[in-house]
């Protein structure tokens, strides 16, 4: 079994019923409600979970404009995450500088320069030359933490201190009314606006020479593409996206430290991928989700989660390679064949 | 004159791939370039558009030094290529195929915001090109489920899609069914009509298409040109016939020259 690779979806044979768009419609507007409404439902922890997610959401979006769209599998994509959750705690507790807007903003400056500085180099090479190269960046960030300890803690690490929310400071409440009040909202905002900017630029001409340079470069530059300039950009992109996701995630877990830059954890984030599917759009925030909610659940069961996982990646490379999406998919197209 | 090489010399470690080759090209011109396998003509289209470097001589597009440039800048000046095997994007349906080369010739693609599917200017002119090549029945189909004629032409139709002003065909026919080679000869030949292409240059092996449609025929053979000269003469020409085209051929010319 082959997966088929991301293309313009809109751009399919016209056979997509007007039912079929209202549907569309109506489940993107559900999943929205039930993000909204969540914290007034379930348990503290599922919303707790939940926000985890909305960080690696973002930080996914980023990762697979680079590998689905690009074509281009970085395992070191953790560094730009770390990046952005060491912004928010240099600001809060270094700088005491508590504006969640201004550390988002240097967080994607900062991120986006050293993504252009170190992806200059990376998108000279492809494949697994491409991944060892981001892989070794990622590792150096991680040396440079530890080695630093005096700026960074070390392997320590720093305290996040809470962020002002548009300007309100909110640290009088209790910590977890913060996280599932103003906190869940601003970040679903935020990966709200994320996740329709990246659906601008993957339907843009930008996209569209994106996915051409990943199914056959050779021809792409035949046709006018600066290939190298392209990867660059999307290398840019990503990384910016990554450091947004990182930023999001700090206050959630409240302390970071160098392993959120370590090779494994950049790892987690092409697993996610893999298990929602790269496929597909929503693909790989689809696998974030899974990941988190099935990692917090088979952790609890036993010690040797790793090795479970490691099977459902196993199982998945063979049996599905589209993820999670990629199988909803083919069901979906099933189901309206039969009708 | 439109694109013109001198002395191009080419070697693959002791291999001497082009041996000083030199011609012109001029504008409203159909050549051929014509030899047995192993005699440069890739390896000649390579470094004329710029892919790879020749160890010594140089290629001018009009009055500008093209050699060694590479493909994309070359494309952005007018000079494209297709390729002698497929060459396509597996997952593009036949439109965002053509989109590729339109949004790259309009310089649009670092537009990062703007729908491309809303954008009238790009996808009309993609269906225009679909129109010329026939393709516009399939301009949603994939690229990688076309039958092999299909996916040759839109190799090509790509190509045109830039609107160049000379193109470099590498055998534009071949894996093609002999039923279809001349209808898809016919469709480039008023394709590049209706775009204006001003000179075409094809590798062809297919002598009875090379003889059809060429003003002018570059007969080579190991690494060097061993006729320019148009078909009739070349027909005549029985060093040429008979070391390049081989001795099937010699034996089908000779016989079509007795019968006349």
């Amino acid at each position: 079994m082959k997966a088929d690779n991301l293309t313009l979806k809109t751009l399919e044979p016209k056979n997509t019923s007007v039912s079929f768009k209202k549907t569309k419609t109506w489940a993107i507007l559900a999943i929205a409600l039930f993000f909204i409404i969540l914290p007034r439902l379930g348990s503290q922890y599922v919303s707790y979970l939940i926000l985890t997610f909305f960080g690696y959401a973002v930080a996914l979006l980023g990762f697979n404009l680079l590998f689905g769209y690009t074509g281009l599998l970085s395992f070191g994509h953790a560094l730009f995450l770390a990046m952005g959750a060491y912004t928010v705690a240099f600001f809060t507790s270094k700088f005491s500088i508590f504006p969640m807007e201004i550390i988002l903003l240097v967080a994607i400056v900062v991120s986006a320069i050293l993504a252009a500085l170190i992806g200059a180099v990376c998108v000279q090479y492809i494949k697994i030359y491409f991944a060892m190269l981001t892989l070794a960046f990622g590792m150096l960030f991680y040396s440079f933490l530890i080695k630093f300890y005096y700026v960074t803690g070390g392997d320590e690490g720093m305290r996040v201190l809470r962020p002002y929310l548009l300007g309100y400071e909110l640290s009088a409440i209790p910590k977890m009314q913060f996280l599932m009040g103003g906190y869940y909202y601003y970040a679903l905002v935020v990966l709200t606006i994320a996740t329709w900017v990246m659906w601008k630029i993957v339907s843009s001409p930008f996209g569209l020479c994106l996915m051409a340079i990943r199914d056959n470069p050779e021809k792409a530059t035949y046709l006018g593409v600066d290939v190298k300039r392209y990867r660059w950009y999307a290398f840019i992109i990503s990384g910016a996206y990554a450091a947004v996701g990182g930023v999001l995630l700090a206050p959630v877990i409240g302390q970071v430290d160098p392993t959120l830059t370590y090779w494994t954890h950049s790892g987690t984030l092409v697993f996610m991928t893999l298990l929602g599917g790269f496929t597909n759009f929503l693909g790989p925030m689809l696998g974030g989700l899974i990941y988190i909610f099935l990692q917090d659940k088979v952790m609890s069961l036993t010690t040797y989660w790793r090795f479970i996982f490691g099977a459902i990646l196993a199982f998945l490379v063979i049996v599905a390679p589209g993820g999670v999406a990629g199988v909803i998919s083919s069901l979906v197209k099933k189901g309206r064949r039969g009708i | 004159m439109i694109l013109s090489a001198s002395d191009l010399r080419k070697y693959y470690g002791e291999f001497c791939a082009l041996d000083g080759v030199s011609f012109q090209i001029n504008e409203g011109e159909f050549v051929s370039i014509i030899g047995p396998n192993g005699a440069g003509k890739t390896t000649l289209i390579n470094v004329l558009t710029g892919l790879l470097t020749p160890n010594t001589g140089k290629v001018f597009y009009k009055d500008r030094e093209i050699t060694g440039i590479g493909p994309e800048k070359l494309s952005k000046l007018g000079v494209a290529r297709s390729f002698q095997l497929v060459n396509i994007f597996p997952n593009f349906t036949v439109l965002e195929f053509l989109m590729v080369a339109i949004v790259s010739r309009l310089g649009k693609g670092t537009n990062f915001y703007s729908s491309l599917l809303r954008n009238q200017e790009v996808t009309g002119e993609a269906l225009e090109v679909a129109k010329l090549f026939g393709l516009e029945e399939k301009k949603n189909v994939l690229a990688k489920n076309l039958p092999q004629g299909d996916k040759k032409l839109l190799d090509v139709a790509s190509a045109f899609a830039l609107q160049p002003e000379v193109i470099l065909l590498d055998e534009p026919t071949s894996g093609v069914s002999t039923s279809e080679k001349n209808k898809i000869m016919e469709i480039l030949v008023s394709a590049s009509k209706e775009i204006g292409i001003k000179s075409i240059i094809q590798v062809e092996h297919d002598m009875d298409i090379v003889f059809s449609f060429s003003d002018r025929i570059i007969a080579m053979h190991q690494g060097k040109i061993l006729a320019d000269a148009t078909p009739q003469e070349i027909e005549k020409n029985e060093e040429v016939v008979c070391t390049v085209l081989g001795q099937k051929e010699c034996f089908k010319i000779f016989s079509t020259l007795l019968k006349r």
